[in-house]
């Protein structure tokens, strides 16, 4: 019995190989998934391995999201800890952000995107294996060499000998001109995830970060053979003075990983949400191929039964056919994943996440999924037209039209329409309609879920008008090839509409997203509309990226300049919560148009702070309060004077300039707000030509605008790219569904041709019935798209995104673009209709 | 060798068969389907293609029928020659000069009987003519069962609507293969009688190929296939003529 099953199943390799398809393609996005995040991963864990050392030593709240602060550890302490009995050895390291090396064109390498990250160069150990090492020429000497890793020095177009530019934060003179004498690189694999590197030696370093001051930002204490990382740690901790803190390599290496990792952790997830959408989709595609092969199947299964087969070995046969098939298409996957995986990082490479000379990581895991996914969900999938070919009797081979016993459609409508309303019963609990839900989120999700099975479930009775009107306007239009299309798309409403279920589950997350990026864009613009203050802003490239304080003298002495206004950032420590506060002029707060809630907003000086009123309702601070705050020179207490009405341009928390410079801070500017004379027309060009920094870019408000909104695009697009995924799948399903009902029709081809049909009208006729599937699929998903696109919005109204804006433009080119999948996918099956020699075709049985 | 063709004078030919010669496989598993075939069909003639299986019968008639291309040799249908003809063609051809009644109804299955009559002319983009429309259903027998789907039909309901729409273009000829293959005595009697009818009273060419002698006893003439080759030709015959000629002929094959 079960080689009757298999010879069956050799005997329909095509059909196989179609079916396969949907397991192949999920189970590729799972294998890809997984491939592509322990990719990442480990390049993460190798980057933080090779950033550490046994034990690293460094100044207390040294490192701060937003940069550096000034507290330094003194060159004689690195000399003592190089004497503690467990350490081989102790290396000083010097390291800033916001340096970047420049290209020939004296761009930026690497974009406003990932970190630049300027060194000392040292060739001490990381604790995690060889980490970021000489590979290609020598050590820098003196302050006109540098060594670069080897990924900057191939995106700046530079090799050893040749000379390169390198921008310095606060350095005199801004840019650095040196010979690269050598390359860095990871020997055993790693990569610094599109970051640059640029190392000096030491002294060069100390003076072009720390004003020329012997002292480190950190040390590196190398333990000896058999000293363990924590008993040098405790070694270290017993010389150290107050303020220096003592960490070993993995704990360091853990901090810095923690937060990064994080992020991969909701990509990973994320990656996965889209892995389990194709498998949904995909099983749609498996059931119905399932219910066809074995709807054509039934007469050869009801000829067993007539020989004696019992309904089980029937039954177990479809399941083994299921079993085959589901390892086939995750031995196809996984192929078709990994090239998936390299797909990824080559996207998120132009996204600014470099992976280049990082392998790829397959874990066993992985295998152990795709197979375990790929059998279990054919199998589940293939388990009601399985148990469906129980119910064929025995008698039914001998007669000539076998129907199988259909459940009926009514049920199936009815759990649809409970399973939807259930769903939608979840999403309007997660959107807080009768008040606040523990995990939001997961209400909404699941109820998108629910009442997308639910859509699909009723899609049959749905459909059902749709497809009438469908034919109605087909006769109409196109005559009878087109009455004969709409006539076969309602032969059978629920496999069209299964067929049709693939599509609208990819389009409609496709339009959901499509509406929740526009909106969130047009509350970009809307904000930026609102706070923009001032004709011209200037900002660093790159989060964090500050700049010397001498680019505001100089953007003020451009003609036609009336007013510049710094602004600075700092990430402070406000009774215990770290908090991002900025730091203004006092006299030039009325910039910003800020709206007084309480207090009086001009009598911001130093050591008071001026705070938004939802921040201080939050905190439940009042005017007169004070904050205790732990600037690097010191605990102080900053009193509260005034609140204003929420403003995104100066944040929540605001002190004055000269609180900064007291508390230890350095002098960098993180914005400048520039307004111009009246009348003084375009400044633009000249503003940059004052700046004369390529770290620092100088933005009108439209621009600033659509910088703003590019991450979000970068977003969208990348869903985009991921929901392509789950289209390809939807187009492979109708594909399928078409071909399989050619060759079921294949006797009615054949009559169609012999009475006068010609191969064009045959070609046309099956172009018109895909078209009627992917269209219904266009039109239920772009509902459903825009409904859960809609509801989501509403969700994060509360969070600032106020602007729901629906992009009708996108939407019809989503509806077209179902015509145009509808239209492609009857490619194949059409040709291969045509094809169909008419007196064989008339002869099938 | 052609056996001698009785000529029917006072009637045109409606197609013409010359030197028809069709082979399948290649090489030692050659199989001569047509060997030289030499035949004209009448104009107004009920003609029957009878044969033991394999003797080319049903190939003779996809061959005249546009359906298939012969190897040598030429059918002419009308004025028109199928021999060069492109699939495009043959496909205009079928649809304005040929009809067809398959043995197993072959109708589809979306359409009711009403579109299934009116699909050919639909397809070639023609007007039916509405008092020939109702003079078919009328003859057909089927005027209240119009609207209803095949699978609503009996078997002989389904191929009598094969007959009315085979018949609703006004073909040159009618090829009926094994039109009563699949049906019970009665209702093949039905269908045989709608195809005589068509013939007497609208002057309609049928040829079918059949190998049940009832069914050939409706003819005004049988032409026998054996081998590939027409070898006997008999006019108005009767069943017993029929069976009489089909036992010499299985002689004949058993001496050979």
């Amino acid at each position: 019995m079960i080689r009757a099953a298999l010879k069956s199943l050799l005997g329909r390799k095509v059909r196989l190989l179609m079916s396969t398809f949907a397991i192949v393609l999920g189970v590729a996005f799972v294998v890809g998934t997984l491939v592509f995040s322990d990719t990442l991963n480990r390049s993460f864990t190798a980057l933080f391995a090779s950033t550490v050392g046994d034990v690293v030593v460094a100044p207390e709240d040294a490192q701060t999201a937003l940069g550096q602060s000034t507290k330094t550890i003194p060159a004689p302490l690195v000399a003592q800890l190089a004497e503690l009995p467990g350490a081989a050895r102790a290396d000083g390291n010097v390291t800033a952000q916001g340096v970047y090396v420049l290209d020939p064109e004296g761009d930026v390498v690497g974009g406003s995107g990932p970190p630049g990250l300027g060194a000392s160069y040292s060739d001490a150990p990381a604790a995690g294996g060889p980490g970021l090492q000489l590979v290609e020429g020598r050590a820098p000497q003196g302050s006109g060499e540098v060594v670069l890793d080897e990924r900057t020095a191939e995106r700046a177009e530079v090799g050893v000998g040749d000379p390169v530019l390198v921008q310095v934060p606060e350095g005199r003179p801004a840019q650095q001109r040196a010979q690269v004498v050598g390359l860095l690189g990871f020997p055993d694999g790693g990569s610094l995830n599109g970051a640059t590197y640029v190392a000096w030696d030491t002294p060069t370093a100390q003076a072009l970060f720390l004003g020329g001051q012997d002292a480190f930002t950190d040390a590196w204490v190398t333990a000896r053979d058999g000293v363990s990382q924590t008993a040098l740690a405790d070694q270290a901790r017993a010389v150290v003075p107050d303020g220096v803190e003592v960490q070993t390599g993995d704990d360091a290496a853990d901090e810095q990983a923690s937060q990064l990792l994080e992020a991969i952790g909701f990509l990973t997830t994320f990656l996965l949400i889209f892995a389990g959408i194709a498998l949904v989709v995909g099983s749609f595609l498996v059931v119905n191929t399932f219910s066809m092969l074995v709807a054509q199947r039934s007469r050869e299964l009801a000829l067993l039964r007539a020989l004696g087969a019992s309904k089980r070995q029937v039954v177990r046969s479809v399941q083994v056919e299921a079993l085959v098939l589901g390892a086939i298409g995750a031995t196809l996957g996984i192929g078709l994943g990994v090239l998936l995986a390299v797909g990824l990082k080559a996207l998120f490479a132009s996204l600014g996440l470099d992976l280049t000379g990082q392998d790829l990581v397959y874990r066993p895991r992985t295998f152990v999924a795709a197979y375990a996914i790929g059998v279990l969900v054919t199998m589940a999938a293939a388990y009601l037209p399985a148990r469906r070919t129980s119910r064929i009797a025995p008698v039914q081979a001998m007669r000539d039209d076998v129907a199988l016993p259909e459940s009926s459609l009514r049920r199936r409508f009815v759990l649809g329409l409970v399973l939807a309303v259930l769903g939608g019963g979840a999403m309007a609990l997660g959107l807080g309609v009768a008040g606040d839900v523990p995990r939001a989120g997961w209400w909404i999700g699941g109820g998108i879920l629910a009442v997308l099975l639910g859509v699909t479930a009723m899609s049959p009775v749905l459909a059902a008008p749709l497809l009438g009107l469908a034919r109605a306007a087909y006769a109409r239009a196109y005559g009878p090839v087109g009455n004969l299309a709409g006539q076969n798309s309602l032969r059978n409403p629920r496999r069209t509409a299964a067929t049709a279920s693939a599509l609208m589950i990819g389009l409609t997350l496709a339009c959901a997203m499509a509406i929740i990026g526009s909106s969130a864009k047009a509350s970009v613009d809307q904000t930026v509309e609102d706070n923009f203050v001032g004709d011209y802003v200037v900002r660093g490239t790159g989060f964090g990226a500050f700049f010397n304080a001498s680019v505001a003298d100089q953007v003020a002495a451009v003609p036609g300049v009336r007013e510049v206004v710094r602004q600075r950032f700092q990430l402070v420590d406000l009774d215990g919560d770290t908090e991002a506060v900025s730091a203004l002029d006092p006299t030039r707060v009325g910039v910003f148009g800020l709206r007084t809630v309480a207090g009086d907003l001009g009598t911001l000086a130093d050591r008071t702070v001026i705070v938004s009123a939802d921040w201080a309702d939050d905190g439940g601070y009042a005017v007169g309060e004070e904050l205790r705050a732990d600037p690097p020179s010191g605990e102080e207490r900053w009193r509260i004077v005034g609140t204003y009405e929420d403003n995104p341009l100066v944040g929540d928390v605001v002190t004055t300039l000269a609180t900064f410079e007291a508390g230890g801070y350095e002098p960098v500017d993180a914005s400048l707000t520039v307004v111009a004379d009246p009348g003084a027309g375009d400044l633009e060009e000249q503003l940059e030509q004052a700046v004369d920094n390529p770290t620092v870019v100088v933005n009108d408000q439209a621009e600033f605008a659509a910088e703003q909104r590019e991450p979000i695009n970068r977003f969208v697009y990348i869903i985009y790219a991921l929901l392509g995924l789950a289209l390809l799948i939807a187009v492979m399903g109708i594909v399928n569904t078409l071909a399989l009902s050619v060759v079921e029709r294949t006797r009615e081809v054949g009559l169609l041709r012999a009475i006068g049909l010609t191969r064009g009208q045959l070609r046309w006729m099956i172009t018109l019935e895909s078209v009627v599937i992917a269209v219904l699929g266009a039109v239920l998903g772009v509902v459903l798209g825009v409904g859960f696109g809609l509801a989501m919005m509403a969700a994060v109204r509360e969070q600032g995104l106020e602007v729901v804006d629906v992009p009708a433009g996108q939407l019809v080119v989503f509806l077209v673009l179902g015509v145009v999948i509808g239209v492609v996918a009857a490619v194949l099956p059409a040709r291969r209709a045509a094809r169909l020699d008419v007196l064989r075709a008339i002869a099938t049985e | 060798m052609s056996a001698p063709v009785t000529p029917a004078p006072d009637r045109a030919v409606a197609a013409r068969v010359s030197g028809l010669t069709k082979t399948y496989g290649r090489g030692e598993a050659v199989v001569r389907a047509l060997d030289d075939v030499t035949l004209d069909l009448y104009a107004g003639e009920f003609t029957a293609i009878m044969g033991p299986s394999g003797s080319g019968k049903s190939t003779l008639m996809h061959v005249c029928a546009a359906l298939d291309r012969p190897d040598a040799g030429d059918v002419v249908v009308g004025e028109r020659s199928i021999g060069r003809l492109k699939d495009k063609e043959l496909t205009v051809l079928r649809r304005e000069e040929i009809g067809f009644v398959f043995q197993s109804f072959n109708l589809v299955p979306t359409l009711t009987a009403r579109e299934n009559i009116l699909l050919p002319l639909a397809i070639a983009g023609r007007k039916p003519e509405p008092d020939w429309f109702e003079t078919v259903v009328s003859t057909v027998g089927l005027g209240d069962r119009l609207s209803h789907k095949p699978n609503e039909l009996s078997g002989g309901q389904q191929q009598r609507v094969a007959v009315a729409r085979a018949l609703m273009s006004r073909p040159r000829i009618v090829f009926a293969d094994e039109p009563t293959g699949n049906l019970d005595s009665r209702s093949g009697a039905e269908v045989l009688e709608l195809l005589r009818a068509s013939v007497d009273d609208h002057g309609q060419t049928v040829v079918m190929v059949t190998h049940d002698p009832v069914a050939a006893a409706w003819t005004d003439r049988v032409v026998y296939l054996a081998d590939g080759r027409v070898v006997e030709e008999q006019r108005d015959p009767d069943r017993d003529a029929v069976l009489q000629t089909m036992d010499r002929m299985a002689r004949l094959a058993e001496e050979a």
